[in-house]
């Protein structure tokens, strides 16, 4: 009957994966924010060069609730996250250990690392303005604050305030400039957008090329990824790619970063995928395949990416952007920013 | 309150069943207790209002558009004949196995500015940009509404169907005596007698659409799951976000304590089932294509233009999309999705029937609390799941600590029997809602009948009901399946490591804003989606002798 075969149908591959999940004794598992396929390649370089799986499970939010019930039995090694404050969160809720190894001081720069190793920043991003090479003049747009003033009046296109990229931008205005000023730029930003925020970085470029504005906020590797797509080429090329404020402080930076987790039961292979991700090979791959730069100093970003120029970034500590996240997030409501 | 001796089994497995199936809503209302801070007062003097008059504009539009096209659409089915209907009649359920998420893609990239439509357009009239004409945008609340619509009125169309095809002759052969005609009698009794199934539909697209983030996300409509999100992750505030959980669970039950009161007076009972169908009127002409058109409208919208745009993409990224694993996430999803919907049939049955035997408040109030998981945004309910099944974890890995100097570790957490059991929980309420509303138009006579014959209370079940409302339990039991197939948050959040569903692979692509990757899950999910719909279909369908 129907019901009989639905029945075996459903329990046999179940049972399959029920005792297969936890097979390997050589491993380091795994929560990722950040999806699988963009760090698998070099998940496998790893795997081939020190016979370790690694494991993953991929979700963009509630891990962290997940490793705080689980708790000293959870099986998670490490945590991977896509922006600074993700990875603040996990250390803020003592989810995570510090780790003390020569390799990872040497390789990652002090401003990218927490001083008592509970977390390390893997690579860097830059939140860029990208400017319409037909309808705007670059030397108008070098700072963010130029997005605030008049002139760009129905032109500028963003996603979502509420966005993490977003809210780390306006965490480091607070930061340089006080929640007053913030605010009077925000709002300024806000008089000056062509349409309510919506979509991704990418569709506010796409937007540039449609003549619906004139310049947009972005991560610097969708740049990379527009480029590399043959539909989406033509919008990357209707746009220059810039680092704002090169003249005074520097481009906001943000990082995609990793902690080892307080339960970790792979605690050593762990850290040897740490290490790993932070040499020469894995970063030249971050730098390569995702278009992010480097934080290893001593190893240069792609081509790609050097062809877009080199620029100086802010160097207000990570740390200081992540705990004014929220206050951030209170302006973009206050101000109906989103609206 | 009474129980019988032979009704205690079925008193207590309900009411264990039940408490299992509440615990998360439970621990999502413990949660709400202790919030890291007050949230109300920034949400009330910022974005609450906006949020709140979205959250109703998007649940009165998309309620009055399911309903329209739901019940007209099976009314048409069930009462007329016209050519193509009888693929039409499992078409219009094909909709179903679209993610919302997935149609809402779609048909941006075909209505937006420089999509297909307006592409063709403007060189067709030779416009050059946006300010020369105008056109509809298709991410507004308009959009949100549409889309939703497009792929949740089967909710409706198939509890309609079922419930117009339960309907007896006699009571059509009245009302036409009495001089209705077929229309009069759609409006003046058949609409009122499927009123219940109706209303169950409705209540389940209404919680659908409560909680829905993806499509709402994706087209900038700002509604409480928005401020829901936001007030966990960006403010950190957990228990706050539980707090707004709790909010949409409590306007849920209002709106079903609404109807229910006002039809409180009302019951009914089919007098001879199964009896013979109401005869089909046989359309001809314009009336025939009329209908035709009419039928096949939500079938080309909600299913064959995104089925298209979908297959195009997975051809043309076949390369990229496809792996040989590719069938290990399907029969994933396949296993888990076939898994939780017979569980959740067999609880709904137990639920549903032991309801029936003792009316008391108890059962009542723990049987529509059971029911209550699927207002809550799914992600949410995941925290839920894994608070009592963690603390179940190691409560016993301490407890063989202690006494036998083992560990245990995690026994339920990141299984795949957390994401069955968070199905459950989930879509316990479609499938309990659905068979308790055929189950309550079978006469008590029946009962009483089979057990003066010496049944006890499960043979009649087996025996009686069961076979009586196959229809109904056949229609739970595909709807929890293909609701299975498209979940993603609970499934994101619970899974093993190294997991993969269809699902997941459409999200993982989509995430990184690389939806023609996912064109090729997505279509999986569809096809996959269409298997069950064409079998129990047929089941449904059935004539009755």
């Amino acid at each position: 009957m129907l019901l009989s075969k639905l029945v075996r149908l459903s329990i046999l591959p179940l049972i399959f994966t029920l005792f297969t999940s936890s097979a390997f004794s050589k491993e380091v598992n795994v929560y990722s924010y950040r999806q699988p396929f963009l760090i698998q390649p070099i998940f496998d370089a790893f795997t081939k060069e020190s016979g370790i799986d690694v494991n993953v499970v991929f979700a963009k939010k509630g891990l962290s609730e997940r490793l705080v019930r689980e708790g000293k039995n959870s099986p998670a090694d490490l945590v991977f996250t896509v922006d600074i404050g993700r990875l603040i969160d996990v250390v803020n809720k003592d989810l995570v250990q510090n780790v003390e190894s020569s390799i990872l001081s040497k390789n990652i720069p002090s401003q990218y690392r927490d001083p008592e190793g509970k977390w390390f920043g893997l690579t860097t991003r830059t939140r860029s303005i990208y400017v319409s090479k037909e309808r705007a003049n670059l030397a108008d747009i070098q700072n963010y604050e130029d997005l605030s003033k008049p002139e760009w009046k129905g032109r500028i296109c963003t996603r979502s305030g509420k966005h993490p990229y977003n809210l780390a931008l306006i965490a480091s205005m607070i930061a340089h400039h006080g929640e007053e000023k913030a605010s009077e730029w925000l709002k300024g930003v806000k008089a000056n957008l062509a349409r309510k925020p919506q979509g991704n970085d990418r569709a506010q470029v796409k937007a540039i090329k449609e003549g619906v504005c004139d310049i947009s906020l972005g991560n610097n590797y969708y740049y990379g990824k527009m480029l590399s797509n043959p539909d989406q080429i033509a919008w990357a090329n209707a746009v220059h790619i810039t680092f704002p404020n090169q003249k005074n402080r520097g481009t906001h930076v943000n990082i995609s970063g990793m902690a080892l987790t307080n339960s970790a039961p792979n605690k050593d292979n762990a850290i040897k995928l740490m290490e790993f991700l932070s040499e020469k090979l894995a970063q030249q791959m971050y730098s390569d395949q995702n278009f992010e730069y480097p934080v290893n100093p001593a190893v240069e970003p792609s081509t790609l990416l050097q062809s877009w120029g080199s620029f100086k970034s802010d160097h207000l500590p990570l740390s200081e952007v992540a705990k004014l996240r929220k206050q951030a997030a209170i302006l973009v409501d206050q101000l109906g920013f989103d609206e | 309150m009474i129980i019988q001796p032979q009704e205690k089994p079925w008193f207590i497995s309900s009411l264990v069943i039940a408490l299992l199936i509440s615990l998360p809503i439970l621990a999502v209302l413990y949660l709400a207790f202790f919030p890291e801070e007050n949230a109300w007062p920034h949400l009330i003097n910022t974005v609450l209002p906006t949020y709140l008059k979205n959250t109703v504009i998007l649940m009165a539009g998309v309620g009055l558009l399911t309903l329209a096209i739901g019940t007209g659409s099976a009314w048409l089915i069930v009462t007329y004949d016209f050519p193509g209907k009888r693929w039409l009649s499992w078409a219009l359920l094909l909709p179903f196995s679209m993610p919302a998420y997935v149609i809402a893609y779609v048909y941006t990239d075909l209505l937006e500015y420089a999509g297909l439509i307006q592409t063709g357009l403007r060189s067709l009239f030779s416009w050059d940009s946006s300010q020369d004409y105008w056109f509809p945008e298709i991410r507004s609340m308009g959009g949100a509404i549409l889309m939703m619509s497009l792929v949740l009125y089967p909710y409706i169309y198939m509890l309609a169907r079922a419930a117009f095809l339960e309907q007896s002759i006699s009571l059509y052969r009245i009302a036409r005596s009495l001089g209705s005609s077929p229309l009069q009698f759609f409006y003046r009794v058949s609409l009122p007698i499927a009123r219940p199934a109706l209303a169950v539909g409705l209540a389940l697209v209404l919680m659908e659409t409560l909680n829905d983030f993806g499509t709402v996300d994706y087209f900038a409509v700002r509604t409480l799951t928005a401020g829901l999100y936001d007030t966990w992750l960006n403010m950190g505030n957990l228990g706050g976000a539980a707090q707004i959980a709790v909010l949409m669970v409590v306007v849920v039950m209002i709106l079903i304590s609404l109807e229910r009161y006002s039809r409180r007076q009302q019951k009914q009972f089919n007098s001879r089932n199964p009896g013979a169908p109401i005869p089909t009127i046989t359309l001809t002409g314009k009336y025939a294509y009329g209908a035709s058109i009419l039928a096949f409208i939500p079938v080309l919208f909600g299913f064959l233009i995104p089925f298209i745009i979908l297959s195009y993409y997975a051809f043309n990224y076949f390369d990229i999309s496809w792996s040989s694993k590719f069938v290990t996430y399907a029969l994933n999803s396949f296993s888990l999705a076939g898994m939780a919907a017979i569980i959740t049939l067999i609880l709904g049955l137990i639920l549903a029937y032991s309801k029936r035997m003792n009316k008391n408040k108890a059962t009542r109030f723990f049987v529509g609390f059971a029911s209550l998981g699927y207002a809550v945004p799914g992600a949410v309910l995941a925290i839920g799941i894994i608070i009592p099944f963690a603390a179940f974890d190691n409560f016993i890995d301490g407890i063989m600590r202690d006494y036998f100097q083992i560990s245990t570790g995690l026994i339920l957490s990141g299984t795949a029997f957390a994401i069955v059991f968070s199905y459950s929980v989930r879509f316990l309420a479609v499938a309990s809602g659905s068979i308790e509303s055929s189950l309550d138009k079978v006469t008590p006579n029946m009962d009483m009948a089979s057990r003066s014959m010496g049944h006890s209370h499960l043979s009649t079940l087996i025996r009686v009901h069961l076979p009586i409302i196959r229809r109904g339990a056949l229609t739970a039991m595909l709807v929890v399946f293909v609701d299975c197939l498209k979940e993603l948050p609970a499934t994101l959040i619970l899974r093993p490591f190294n997991f993969e569903t269809l699902a997941t692979q459409v999200y993982q692509f989509a995430s990184d804003e690389l939806l023609e990757q996912s064109a090729l899950s997505a279509l999986v999910i569809v096809l996959v989606g269409i298997i069950p719909v064409i079998l129990l279909d047929k089941s449904i369908s059935k004539k009755r002798e």
